[in-house]
């Protein structure tokens, strides 16, 4: 399916006005809002081949210029048998950034949003193990978020430190 | 990692107490670095098994946010460290694609001999630490000898064996020459009987195809839907590389095979490994022989490149261009906005995320990290299987903690 076929699908679902697409080089972009996320993937999935979800990651745009929004979350798409790729685009924000989980629709999305839930707190609901991925579960901050400073806020040396005797 | 997690099978109630539970890792020889499992095992069964990452995260998307797109080539140079090259040229690949820059014919030619060999290093201890893992000690010695050879050619070029940090914006740190073609050359000629000998070892080796066919078996659907790449994804019958599929480079001038199997097993990937080789080293021939002659990096004024030593000190427009590029308030002016570029790595899509706000640091600095990826799918692929298999499985999927949790 192109690029082209792909938006049809979509305008013919949600309508003309319901998502943004940009292009930048050789990537494409749809962007749409928090709430019609789930609803867009599974389109893409069952009815326009992408089938892989081969990248899903975060930003923060705290200090971006001109954003509008916190924190923008990407979904990267493959079609593995047309070698098309699309990038669907939205945002989240603060208090409470939340996105419903894209792992009924691909299992490879597990770690992945694992990972943008521990470095930016973006959480994930139906995820089955929404856990801290990389950083310790005592971490109580986000850091990849642009209010973490580069040092960190000194939680190094309060970890908890077992004792030989203790452990 | 607290402890629910580790309470998995409690499901099928009190008949479940004769299982036990088993900590491998984070220091384990068959893990290579720091990753550790926790499985729950019957018998010497892996009922469940959780893996627990993150011991080596040191915040390498976060220094990414505050270090220059030159300077950060130091950093991604230790994500994959068995073929750091390939990093590299991973991460010019997606600057180079954010600022719009074409770079010269002579410098993809030489990125793609460099990146070549660092796949065929990459397969080397792939293939050898998966079979030395299993008991199958010589291979792994004599890929190991041809990965010093890869060494000393990268040495040659850059100074530095392990970490190059070789490549800059726009183009290479200094040009090769004809001594480092004929290394070159040299390695490339001695290698295919060191292939033949590893391959001897191991091809036909009765204990080895034992402890390898049909484990960690990954059917196609699961491949894709579980978001795996590269040789794993290959050998499970999915039809994908990046050098074909989206041409990258100058891969659309070698003639060469994508290698698939359709087994998916952890020999069909070590087959699928020991192929692709033989592959790198026909591209590595292709681009030598036709090496076009010309500068290696983008003209200076574009003001994108690090200017040479010589220009910086005999010269005023290469001190300025120099300047230009190293004072923090200057530096790049991308476009304000973001791309996504990705490699075919060794092990799989390698590819950046990088978001721009118009200044010389990247504003985000995202890796997809192949190595993540498929270590997600490790629970699923060795569930049902011996204790003993999980090597052969870690090997296959050629997990490499650095890059792992970066």
């Amino acid at each position: 399916m192109t690029h082209d076929e792909t938006l049809g699908k979509l305008r013919e679902r949600f309508g003309a006005d319901a998502f943004t697409t940009s292009e930048f080089r050789d990537n494409k972009r749809v962007v749409v809002p928090a709430g019609r996320v789930t609803e867009t993937l599974r389109l893409l999935k069952e009815e326009c081949g992408f089938d892989m979800l081969f990248e899903l990651t975060a930003t923060d745009y705290l200090r971006y210029p001109d954003a509008k929004d916190r924190y923008g979350v990407v979904y990267g798409l493959l079609d593995t048998r047309a070698g098309t790729r699309l990038f669907v685009r939205t945002f989240v924000n603060d208090p409470d950034p939340e996105l419903p989980s894209a792992y009924p629709l691909w299992k490879g999305a597990d770690w992945l949003e694992r990972e943008v839930y521990d470095m930016y707190g973006i959480v994930f609901e139906g995820h089955p193990d929404l856990r801290r991925i990389l950083m310790p579960e005592e971490f109580t901050a986000y850091p990849l978020r642009k209010d973490y400073p580069l040092r960190g806020k000194g939680e190094r040396h309060n970890f908890p430190v077992l004792t030989r005797a203790e452990g | 990692m607290p402890l629910e997690a580790l309470a998995p099978v409690a499901d099928d109630g009190a008949d479940a107490d004769y299982r036990w539970t088993l900590n491998f890792g984070p220091q384990h020889p068959a893990t290579h670095t720091t990753l550790r499992l926790l499985l729950t095992l019957d018998g010497e069964t892996v009922v469940k098994a959780v893996p627990d990452i993150g011991y080596l995260h040191s915040g390498f998307e976060k220094l990414g946010e505050h270090l220059d797109y030159n300077q950060y080539v130091t950093i991604v140079d230790r994500m994959n460290y068995i073929s750091p090259v390939m990093n590299e040229i991973a991460w010019f690949h997606a600057v180079e694609k954010l600022m719009g820059i074409e770079i010269t014919p002579r410098c993809k030619y030489l990125r793609v001999i460099f990146g070549e060999l660092a796949r065929v290093s990459d397969h080397l201890l792939c293939t050898g630490a998966a079979a030395l893992d299993l008991g199958a000690f010589t291979a792994f010695l004599y890929g190991f000898y041809q990965r010093e050879k890869i060494y000393d050619i990268f040495e040659f070029a850059s100074g530095q064996r392990f970490h190059p940090s070789y490549f800059r914006v726009g183009g290479l740190t200094c040009d090769v020459d004809d001594a480092w073609v004929e290394r070159v050359r040299d390695f490339v000629k001695g290698f295919g009987k060191a292939h033949a000998d590893m391959t001897r070892l191991l091809n036909r080796n009765r204990i080895f195809i034992d402890r390898t066919r049909g484990i960690g078996v990954l059917s196609k659907e699961e491949a894709i839907n579980r978001g795996a790449t590269g040789p794993v994804a290959r050998a499970s019958g999915v039809v994908r590389d990046l050098r074909k599929d989206e041409p990258y480079l100058a891969y659309k001038d070698f003639d060469f095979k994508v290698i698939c199997a359709a087994s998916g097993d952890c020999f069909a990937r070590f087959l699928v490994r020991m192929e692709e080789m033989l592959e790198s080293i026909k591209i590595i021939q292709q681009a030598l022989e036709n090496l076009p002659g010309g500068p290696v990096s983008v003209d200076v004024e574009g003001k994108a490149v690090m200017p040479d030593q010589m220009s910086v000190y005999r010269s005023i427009e290469g001190l300025i261009q120099h300047f230009e590029l190293v004072m923090p308030n200057r530096q790049w002016q991308p476009p304000v906005d973001e791309v996504y570029g990705a490699v075919e790595s060794p092990n799989g899509e390698l590819g950046f995320y990088v978001v721009s706000d118009g200044t010389g640091q990247a504003y985000r600095a995202r890796t997809r990290p192949p190595s993540f990826v498929h270590f997600a799918m490790f629970p699923y692929l060795i569930e049902g299987h011996q204790l003993s298999d999980i090597v052969a499985v870690l090997g296959s999927l050629n997990i490499i903690a650095a890059e792992l949790d970066r």
